[in-house]
């Protein structure tokens, strides 16, 4: 079959939302940034709330996100999203805000800011993105750094005894009652995908019927920080980061769902 | 008819701010200046005029508030106190960088570290040269009476928004904790429609996304952001505002502002009484700074002291104005104490030819 | 006119709340006014002090090292203050506790029993208004109709019903005000 034949219009499954940029992303090959991206935009454009949703950009890999998606931004300062994204909403409570984080943002520098937004139920939607390391300044430990997993300030592991072990925040924000929505996502598979882009959909239906703070952790990838390959780090997610981070809802319309 | 109270500075910023049409306050409680909020939340300005208050977890939460709101174009202020202004300075600087405008309050207190609770001047630096990282100033404004701390609320907000620039209300425990009788501005409307073609309030179809950042990875671009910012400085060298008293005849000029030139006023009062002709230039803009005024009584004068509650800030930039054409001296108390009329009385008749 | 005064006393004896309606009082007699307290750790249960200046001109320093008139009402306060006024100054003290009494020969001293006093009229909360009635009486800065204005405006509505019993507190500080005599 001729190629022309094949792309025509009606034989379209998938197209890129509009809402992405045109810009190239800054990510590096095999991460999951640019798929959890894709699907806040296409979940805001089926919703039809460009024009309604301010994002707030993080310090870390993410600090360009406002290049990629065509909404308003904001660009916080290291760790201060959640306390920007409140100064936003309180102001403009009719409009839909957004962070969206890495580990060191939200559960290192930012720690304060993440717990009392959430406590205070800000109606806000918090995209924090996991992959156990300080990607854009080369690879150091983070906050969620597994117990002996190397990186370029544990570079013989992280010793759990000197630095203290990895911590699952997205667990103890949800015992908090300012929270009505915590989830734990990925984005590695088709299946995943989708299942991610059913939790970014309630978690900003939630936002619109000023139901309290919803927190969306995706477990990602970093080939770079990791040093390994895309598909291999893929691998070594599922086998190494998921039994520590696992996967599922942990609080479904305030009701916690599993401790 | 004129609507007078009795107040102390502190709750007259929070009635002015309620009066300036003010749309969001974030804060948290610091000595001396907590009756800020305290006065806010008394005051119900949720009903008042819809006006928004929040005690964040932290001064870095309040200002990192301050900054998403005023990215929104909203007027929006905090306050604090010297050590939590400290704390605020990463955020004074993105929003200085991404030029948004908004009000920022210390009543100042002794340092450096915990310091004291009594009223200094020490923060002179941090505030006028910029406090955080970076080329930056901020609009600088220093009461010296509660009617000032009223009347400058809605003086910032024209000038924050004029350049898109924030500005600060410089004062002290002093004038924060004193009562006076204050004459109450207006109450002025909330702005509900304004230039939307810089904020961050979602993206409409007839434009394009907004986006309030600091941030340019292409030093060329910075490069040229920091010229802009530069020009922007320059500008506002014409919203410059000064106070002089007994200055026209004057042998010996005293350069104090806030609390401190209300003691020089009445060093003035002494002085004149005993035949000394003394005057005193008040800024009541820190930055920009009456560098011209200065420079042009320098020429007049036999000398000038600067008197601040601090080991002598503001006394540099005197210099810089006078460029060594007269002797430039600087007296003043630190650390909370504050010094009375006589201590610069004393000081000025040893400094001004060893006792006149 | 201007008239700098220093009101001192431990804290709870309504020292500060005096100063306010004096300042209030200034502001229904068309003065400038400024009332400056000591701030800080000494507020809890220590000494208490507040500077107000009444003035027909705009008042310059609210800090001062030299009053027109000290109302002194504990033995630190005495102790502390009596030094400090001018010379041709008032003083106005509650001999109450007081051992050291003050010995200047260049100020007048003033005596108001203002403690036993407010006791006597059952009601011990007022005793800074007869210290104020005393004041008002030997040095008529403010008349007394605008101190009762100034007290309706410096108490919240809900203690308006307490205004007469601090009006008969006032009249009864004019009365029993009185001379010193000097003890050296």
């Amino acid at each position: 079959m001729d190629i022309k034949e094949i792309i025509k219009p009606e034989n379209l499954v998938y197209k890129r939302t509009p809402l992405m940029t045109d810009a190239t992303l800054s990510y590096c090959p095999g991460c999951g940034h640019g798929t959890i991206h894709r699907l806040i935009m296409e979940v805001v454009e089926e919703m039809g709330i460009q024009q309604e949703i301010i994002g707030i950009a993080p310090v870390g890999c993410a600090v360009l996100a406002y290049e990629f998606m065509d909404v308003d931004f904001t660009e916080a300062a290291h760790g201060r999203a959640p306390a920007v994204a409140t100064g936003i909403k309180r102001l403009w409570p009719g409009k839909f805000v957004f962070t969206y984080q890495g580990d060191g943002d939200l559960a290192a520098i930012g720690t304060g800011e993440t717990i009392h937004a959430c406590n205070r139920g800000e109606n806000i939607t918090i995209f924090f993105v996991n992959n156990g390391i300080y990607g854009m300044t080369g690879g150091q430990m983070a906050p969620t750094t597994l117990e002996g997993m190397r990186s370029s300030t544990t570079p013989y592991g992280r010793n759990s005894t000197a630095m203290g072990p990895p911590y699952k925040i997205t667990e103890m924000i949800a015992q908090l009652p300012g929270t009505y929505y915590v989830t734990r996502q990925s984005v590695h598979k088709p299946g995943p995908v989708r299942k991610a882009k059913k939790a970014i959909r309630i978690a900003l239906e939630a936002q619109k019927e000023n139901k309290g703070l919803s927190f969306i952790e995706f477990v990602s990838n970093c080939n770079s920080g990791w040093k390994m390959t895309p598909v291999d780090s893929n691998i070594w997610m599922e086998e190494n980061m998921f039994p520590f981070y696992p996967m599922g809802d942990i609080k479904v319309e305030g009701k916690l769902v599993k401790n | 008819m004129k609507e007078l109270a009795l107040m102390k500075g502190n709750e007259a910023i929070a009635e002015a701010a309620i009066r300036a049409g003010v749309d969001g306050y974030f804060g948290y409680p610091i000595t001396p200046q907590s009756e800020v909020m305290e006065y806010l939340t008394l005051q119900k300005p949720e009903e008042r005029t819809g006006m928004v208050i929040l005690q964040a977890e932290s001064e870095i939460a309040s200002i990192n508030m301050l900054y998403g709101a005023a990215g929104t174009g909203k007027k929006v202020m905090t306050s604090s106190s010297s050590p939590g202004i400290s704390l605020m300075q990463e955020g004074i600087s993105y929003i200085a960088g991404a030029e948004l405008p908004c009000l920022v309050v210390n009543v100042v207190r002794g340092g450096p570290g915990l310091g004291t609770i009594q009223p200094s001047q020490a923060d002179y630096f941090q505030a006028t040269k910029g406090g955080g990282h970076g080329d930056y100033h901020l609009i600088v404004l220093a009461p010296a009476s509660v009617q000032e701390m009223a009347d400058f609320v809605d003086l910032a907000f024209n000038l924050a928004f004029k350049y898109r620039n924030p500005a600060m209300i410089l004062s002290d425990g002093l004038i924060g904790q004193m009562m006076e009788k204050v004459e109450l501005p207006p109450q002025k409307e909330r702005v509900t429609t304004f230039d939307q073609s810089w904020v961050t309030t979602g993206k409409t179809d007839d434009r394009e996304r907004n986006i309030i950042t600091s941030l340019n990875l292409d030093p060329d671009r910075q490069y040229e952001h920091n010229l802009k910012l530069q020009e922007k400085y320059k500008n506002m060298e014409q919203d410059v505002m000064f106070e002089r008293i007994a200055c026209d005849d004057a042998d010996f000029l005293l350069v104090a502002y806030g609390s401190s030139a209300r003691i020089c006023q009445k060093v003035v009062e002494v002085a004149r009484g005993r035949g000394k002709r003394i005057g005193l230039l008040r800024p009541q803009t820190l930055f920009p700074f009456p560098t011209r005024e200065i420079a042009k009584l320098s020429r007049r004068v036999k000398a000038i002291m600067s008197v601040e509650l601090s080991a002598g800030q503001m006394v540099e930039d005197v210099r810089l104005a006078v460029k060594g054409k007269v002797p430039v001296y600087h007296y003043g108390m630190m650390g909370g104490k504050i010094h009375s009329p006589d201590d610069v009385l004393h000081a000025v008749e040893e400094k001004f030819m060893g006792g006149f | 006119m201007t008239e700098e005064i220093i009101i001192a006393g431990f804290g709870g004896q309504g020292v500060l709340s005096m100063g306010k309606i004096l300042a209030y009082s200034g502001i229904m007699q068309e003065q400038e006014v400024s009332w400056m307290p000591s701030y800080g750790p000494e507020m809890r249960g220590g000494t208490a002090n507040v500077t107000v200046i009444l003035s027909d001109n705009r008042v310059s320093s609210p800090v001062l090292q030299s009053y027109d008139t000290a109302i002194l009402l504990n033995q630190q306060s005495v102790d502390k203050f009596e030094s400090m006024v001018k010379p041709g100054g008032l003083m106005i003290y509650d001999p109450n506790g007081i051992t050291r009494h003050p010995e200047r020969d260049d100020i007048r001293i003033f005596q108001v029993e203002a403690a036993a006093e407010a006791a006597r009229i059952k009601s011990p909360i007022t005793f800074n208004m007869v210290v104020l009635g005393a004041f008002i009486r030997i040095k008529p800065v403010v008349d007394l109709e605008n101190v009762i204005k100034g007290l309706r405006k410096s108490l919240p509505e809900r203690h308006h019903h307490l205004i007469p019993k601090n009006e008969e507190a006032i009249k009864r500080g004019m009365e029993i005000v009185k001379e010193a005599r000097l003890t050296a």
